[in-house]
């Protein structure tokens, strides 16, 4: 099974990276936009019984490695 | 004669740097790789700077599970001095021994320069022998140390006194560095036993080598 898990700074975090992304996207003429947040995609595949398994072991490496909490959301996506 | 445990990671590179410093103040320093489930019996215990792990994924949360670092837990959990610098910093934040998290600088660049830091509380082993206010220059080398922590950790820090050290400009005057939280550059813990700071105390020993003011922030623990 694959799971995609997506972290990003959480909402209220100052995102310096996504901050100068949307400085030079202005600078190139894209006016509309309105905000960049950039985080990190970790594709895991494991092994798992079912959808729901999957999500709960997930989400457990999430809490203790793949996400810092304090700073950090993220989402499980299981694609397969 | 004090005994200072410092860790080793792969990737650590202050580690010598800190067994100097630790030695000009009487320390007698065992080097403490990574993989060892118990520290040797010692005072204090120092996870050095670097780069553990490559920094990959984020500074400090892969060493995080070290065996080593649980039996820093128990040491320091039991009243034991653990003191966190740079990438050190960031790992006992990543165990949660520290409050917040270290992010980013808001520039997006490595900063390496030397760095004026002011003492904003003294009334811990750490820095006993500073003066509240009292200025020090001391290096600052890394990429991820802008300290963030939400609004009612804050209000905690300052509660307890466990803002230690702010950066500032040669006269003292806050200046913002590289994005933290209040400009802060070190916190301790509630029961003050456990602290972490971004700037290096253990490269401002020799006057030779532009400062000597590291020497005082671990003059406290080798008395």
């Amino acid at each position: 099974m694959k799971a995609i898990v997506n972290v990003f700074l959480k909402e209220g975090v100052l995102d310096p990276q996504g901050k100068a992304t949307h400085h030079a996207l202005k600078s190139l003429g894209f006016d509309n936009v309105e905000s960049v947040r950039i985080g990190k995609q970790i594709i895991v595949e494991l092994k798992a019984k079912d959808k729901e398994e999957a999500i709960k072991e997930v989400s457990q490496m999430s809490e203790t490695l793949l996400a810092n909490t304090v700073i950090e959301d993220y989402t499980i996506e299981i694609v397969e | 004669m004090k005994k200072a445990a410092v860790l080793r990671f792969p990737g650590t590179n202050c580690e010598f740097d800190t067994e100097y410093a630790l030695k000009k103040q009487g320390f007698e320093v065992t080097l403490v790789w990574h993989k060892e489930e118990t520290l040797p019996e010692c005072d204090l215990v120092v996870v050095p700077g670097g780069f553990s792990y490559g920094d990959y994924l984020r500074a400090g949360s892969i060493a995080k599970f070290s065996p080593v670092m649980k039996a820093v837990e128990e040491f320091a959990n039991g009243g034991g001095y653990v003191l966190g610098i740079c990438n050190g910093f960031q790992i006992l934040t990543e165990v949660g021994l520290l409050p917040g998290a270290l992010k980013r600088n808001n520039s997006l660049h490595f900063i390496s320069k030397m760095q004026h830091i002011k003492v904003i509380n003294n009334d811990n082993k750490f820095l006993e022998t500073c003066a509240v206010g009292e200025i020090l220059n001391v290096p600052v080398a890394h990429a991820d140390g802008n300290y963030y922590i939400d609004n009612e950790g804050l209000t905690s820090l300052k509660e307890n006194n466990q803002i230690l050290v702010q950066y500032c400009d040669a006269s003292g005057t806050p200046m913002v560095l590289n994005g933290s939280v209040e400009q802060i550059a070190g916190v301790c813990n509630k029961k003050k036993n456990v602290f972490g700071l971004m700037p290096h105390p253990e490269r401002a020993i020799e006057l030779l080598l532009g400062s000597d003011d590291g020497l005082k922030m671990f003059a406290g623990l080798a008395s």
